[in-house]
């Protein structure tokens, strides 16, 4: 490994990686799989895919060609834009639910980042009285299922006139468990003391050395953690569903009521199922690397 | 010490104790405050609408657990999990296996399995309950064309269990793909070449060697499936459009029979407090179960191994 990086300073970045690629080649004496191997992914690839793919070809067609035919023409037809039109039209708020969703997902994402990293640099990087048992405390509370404290929640947020409103659901997701935990495990490793000894020597404060130092090392961890986050809230559905309720959807509630009120209409049902997908599905051809070797890196940590 | 230096120490005092405080706070007002206060709220009447109507002990808990319907969602719930985790956990060993060969494109693969996992339980349940409509569903239509008869997905009990732990394996398997592939990759490849030296073959290596080394990654994904997967509700909400279960309650899990008691139906929040409370202990009583049993295969496992090396 230390070859590679040194080949990095000395020649840049190409010679590093083609450095990185005879390494790899050399070490991976294992022999590629044969066909049989891709075929058998592929089809699992393909049958993951499949139920999007007849979501969308039930899209573009009408009503009643579906009920004509079960089985859809694999070729997609050309009631789509038309469909979408019926979604906006259908007295569901799809313009709010959708800027809802992501006022909910980016604010929710932020700051567990933001919290995560502050608790996470704490617990990893300074020396304080019970610090073992609070990160146990921590670690713990992943394994309450605070999903059944809703009737409080809910409660509690009726008295406040936040019931329909959609800081009642971002509130309770301001910082996770699993966030503190996740910043944890990355910056014992990924920071080290010196950088923040140098930053102390030279006069800044805590929450300085924090922000300029610890904050910056932990942006790989944060951006995963960040991507999960709003996953996570993109398709969160059960607590919206109760307390923001049909006046202030976020798309997951107004998929709901969509399907309440037109449950015979399933060209207009999945043309909704389709808008509520698309935009996570953007995101996840940009950021999928980075989620597939974030669960691959916490498999191994937790 | 000047007031400099003494703002100084403070500042190294307690700033980590203000650094770690805002997940604390939150967890005290909307994790553990709640869990603790619908023990509350379930000792009294209490309605949706009107609010705190009085004390009345157990009342609630003796009301839910007389109720058949509450029962029925307690076999659902578990009925769904099993179907659910069991063929997940060896459907996602099997892919992790294959994804652990020496693929080209490697990246496209891995992300290929991880597709499902970016889309909402609801939207999934929209598509699949489609796709296993008693009618016109293409599942239904498939098995006709090859002789069956169809399966009332919708209408049989058990049928539609199926069809609902379906979703939640679409959604998941890929995912725990991943975890289980990280877990095979962090395995010594020595050890792998010591069992192939030895004469195993692949098969009886990857039994033998690999899938016991990956025992404490199974037992994580199953504990945390366990905990999301008992209280299950946005797939079976969403199977058809009345969002009650079915008409005779066939696929209606805990979760939204406690939805039912305190927002759709009755409003009696006393009583759905009583369901999440039981729901509670029912968990904590299966991890616990979960934990000892796993515990108790692990030490005779090392046991017998202990045994191995004496002789």
């Amino acid at each position: 490994m230390s070859s590679v990086a040194m080949a990095g300073q000395l020649a840049g970045k190409g010679a590093a990686d083609a450095a990185r690629r005879r390494r790899v080649r050399m070490e991976g004496g294992v022999r590629r799989p044969g066909w049989v191997t891709y075929l058998l992914l592929g089809a699992f690839v393909l049958i993951s895919a499949l139920p999007l793919y007849y979501a969308f070809l039930l899209s573009t067609s009408t009503a009643a060609d579906i009920a004509q035919q079960p089985i859809p023409s694999p070729i997609p037809q050309g009631h789509f834009l038309e469909n979408v039109q019926r979604v906006l039209d259908a007295g569901i708020g799809f313009w709010q639910a959708l800027l809802n969703s992501v006022i909910v997902a980016v604010i929710t994402s932020v700051s567990v980042i933001f919290f995560s990293t502050l608790a996470g640099y704490a617990f990893a990087k300074l020396r304080f009285r019970g610090r073992s048992g609070l990160l146990a405390f921590v670690i713990g509370t992943m394994a309450v299922p605070t999903q059944l404290g809703v009737i409080p929640l809910f409660i509690v947020m009726s008295n406040l006139g936040w019931a329909g409103k959609l800081q009642a659901v971002v509130v309770p997701g301001l910082v996770t468990a699993f966030g503190v935990f996740w910043m944890t495990q990355y910056l014992s490793e990924a920071l080290p003391y010196e950088l923040i000894e140098a930053a102390r020597v030279d006069g800044c404060s805590m929450i300085r050395t924090f922000w300029h130092v610890a904050l910056p090392a932990a942006r790989p961890a944060a951006a995963m953690l960040g991507l999960f986050t709003f996953v996570g809230s993109w398709t969160n559905f059960f607590w919206p569903f109760i307390v923001l309720g049909s006046t202030n959807p976020t798309l997951p509630v107004a998929l709901q009521l969509l399907q309440a009120s037109y449950f015979k209409d399933l060209a207009l049902i999945m043309a909704g199922v389709v808008l509520a997908t698309v935009p996570l599905l953007v995101l996840f051809i940009f950021a999928g690397r980075q989620l597939v070797s974030g669960i691959m890196q916490g498999a191994v940590k937790g | 010490m000047t007031w400099r230096q003494r703002l100084s120490r403070w500042d190294v005092r307690s700033a980590p104790y203000l650094y770690i405080s805002p997940f604390f706070l939150l967890f005290a007002l909307v994790g553990l405050f709640p869990l603790l206060y619908t023990g509350w709220v379930a000792l009294h009447k209490w309605s949706l609408i009107v609010g705190n109507q009085g004390f009345i002990g157990f009342g609630n808990f003796a009301y839910v657990l007389d109720q058949p319907r509450f029962w029925d969602g307690v076999v659902n719930t578990f009925s769904i999990f099993l179907l659910s985790s069991v063929p997940q956990v060896i459907a996602a060993i099997a892919i992790a296996a294959v994804l652990d060969a020496n693929l080209r494109a490697k990246t496209f693969w891995r992300m290929g399995v991880l597709v499902p996992y970016v889309v909402a339980p609801v939207a999934v349940s929209l598509v699949f309950g489609q796709l296993f409509a008693d009618q016109s569903g293409v599942i239904n239509s498939l098995l006709g064309t090859s002789g069956v008869d169809p399966i009332g997905w919708h209408a049989d009990r058990f049928a539609s269990h199926v069809a609902i732990a379906t979703m939640v394996n679409f959604r998941w398997t890929g995912y725990n793909a991943l975890i289980f592939l990280a877990a095979m990759q962090a395995i010594p490849r020595d050890i792998i070449e010591a069992a192939v030296v030895d004469g195993a073959n692949r098969w009886r290596t990857f039994i033998g060697v690999t899938v016991p080394l990956l025992r404490p990654t199974i037992i994580f994904v199953v504990i945390t499936s366990t905990i999301g997967g008992l209280q299950i509700f946005d797939e079976p909400r969403m199977f058809d459009t009345f969002g009650l279960g079915g008409p005779d309650r066939e696929w209606m899990t805990v979760t939204m029979y406690l939805y039912e008691l305190g927002w759709a139906g009755q409003r009696n929040l006393g009583r759905s407090a009583a369901v999440a409370w039981l729901l509670f202990l029912i968990i904590v009583i299966f991890a616990l179960l979960n934990f000892w049993i796993t515990r108790r295969i692990a030490s005779t496992d090392t046991r017998s191994k202990r045994k191995r090396v004496a002789r």
